[in-house]
């Protein structure tokens, strides 16, 4: 979806002001710690995927993505996820207190398995029975598709040339992820020169590099 | 704006009596309590998430890998052409770090990891992301303008040098393998372990030469 968070090349947002690596605090406030630690542990339970959550941040609002701070976003996702996931009514999440039913029996991540889980990570990529479509040195273009859902192909990608630098096999298809599918295509590196992307005049010697999903590219129209 | 909220750092000591709990801070409290109460969370699971990355892990890992490729030529090749496994045989791996590609900076390439769509990064190697880096102008501009951005972390490279965007849109997390710092032959691993910043690991600055003097 074309939303607030799809950020490459907006204009206006100001300077970065990095705060110095020696002084910055992991977290600023208290509670940003539990809402991190929430989003983690409430992810344990397997009601939805990475995709889902990062869905749940971008279908708010552009304004109020913008206007929250980074973990107020992930506050706002977190409510949607447990609210179209069942787990807690939007009644109780206004009124802070608990209604009558309560979820099934969930298998809740504990203190001991905090770690273990952690280094265990969870691996994305998903064997594809075909061949990779396109190869590395292949000049491709991206798709010009404005999905409404969620997706991983950057607006200011889209109807671009570039090249394949690397092919990665198989990783699970974000758009489907995000609706609760579990597909997988080829991902490639695809390498897009400054100017493609911005313009001769606004680019000098620098490349930006995207990972892309096979189906958001095409070799219709690119350099064979 | 993310970044216009900056200013008011309470830089987190846990209970200001001066200070009243903020609307956010109650609504966070009563979202923890209602899930303690219906059985979805443990609170003590909850402390060792902030703990592990709080505490834990955190870029001194990331710091650990390069200054190993600095010194071992083995272990150097290893990560370039295998970075997972050679990650891994330092002991570093999961959550946000499954699938890892290292980028090597030379004196005519330049690296520089971005997530313009969320804030994906590495964090087995080098922990939680930096307000700065999850902030709408990074996102926005490091894809756009990388050499203005560069100088506001103080970077300038010349035009000679080419630099290497990486917008990180899968579940690929990239790190940059920074140059070692000159006049540093005579340090041992974990000295120049201690020269490894987080930030030239994203690929914001450069590392100064080595003098006995810079502390």
């Amino acid at each position: 979806m074309n939303g607030g968070h799809d950020l490459g090349g907006m204009h206006g947002l100001g300077a970065v002001n990095p705060e110095s690596e020696t002084d910055e605090p992991v977290f600023h406030h208290s509670w940003e710690r539990r809402v991190f630690a929430l989003t983690l542990a409430t992810g344990f339970l397997g009601r939805w995927n990475l995709d889902q959550s990062r869905h749940a941040r971008e279908r708010q609002h552009p304004i109020d993505y913008l206007r929250n701070t980074y973990y107020e976003n992930w506050l706002a996702g977190l409510q949607t996820l447990l609210v179209d996931s069942g787990l807690l009514t939007e009644a109780e999440l206004q009124s802070g207190s608990c209604g009558k039913g309560f979820p099934d029996q969930e298998i809740v991540l504990t203190k001991k398995e905090v770690k273990a889980k952690l280094q265990e990570g969870k691996s994305v990529e998903l064997p594809v029975a075909e061949p990779p479509q396109f190869v590395i040195g292949q000049e491709v273009i991206v798709v010009n598709r404005h999905p409404i859902g969620h997706t991983r192909a950057p607006r200011y990608t889209r109807g671009r040339r570039g090249t394949v630098i690397h092919q990665h096999g198989g990783h699970i298809f974000p758009d489907d992820h995000a609706m609760g599918d579990r597909t997988g295509q080829h991902l490639y590196t695809i390498r897009f020169d400054a100017g493609e992307l911005w313009g001769e005049d606004n680019a000098g010697n620098e490349q930006v590099y995207v990972d892309l999903w096979e189906s958001y590219l095409t070799s219709d129209g690119a350099k064979q | 704006m993310q970044d216009d909220h900056n200013h008011d750092h309470d830089h987190d000591h846990d209970h200001d009596a001066t200070e009243a709990p903020s609307e956010i801070e109650l609504r966070v409290k009563a979202l923890e309590s209602l899930l303690v109460e219906k059985g979805l969370v443990d609170p003590e699971a909850l402390d060792e998430l902030v703990d592990t990355y709080e505490h834990q892990v955190g870029p001194q890992n990331g710091a650990h890998v390069v200054a190993k490729a600095w010194v071992d030529l083995n272990f150097r090749e290893h990560l370039l052409a295998s970075p997972g496994s050679a990650i891994a045989s330092l002991g570093y791996s999961g959550r946000q770090g499954e699938h890892i590609r290292v980028l090597k900076n030379t004196d005519s390439v330049h690296n520089l990891v971005v997530c313009t769509l969320c804030s994906c990064y590495p964090w087995p190697l080098l922990g939680l992301p930096p307000q700065w880096y999850k902030s709408a102008p990074y996102r926005a501009r490091a894809v756009s303008e990388p050499r203005k951005v560069l100088e506001e972390f103080g970077t300038q490279l010349g035009t000679d040098v080419s630099i290497q965007v990486w917008d990180s849109t899968s579940e690929m997390r990239y790190l940059v393998l920074p140059q070692r710092p000159v006049n540093t032959d005579h340090l041992s691993e974990g000295a120049l372990q201690q020269l490894v910043t987080r930030n030239s690991m994203i690929g914001v600055e450069t590392l100064k030469p080595f003098s006995d003097t810079n502390d």
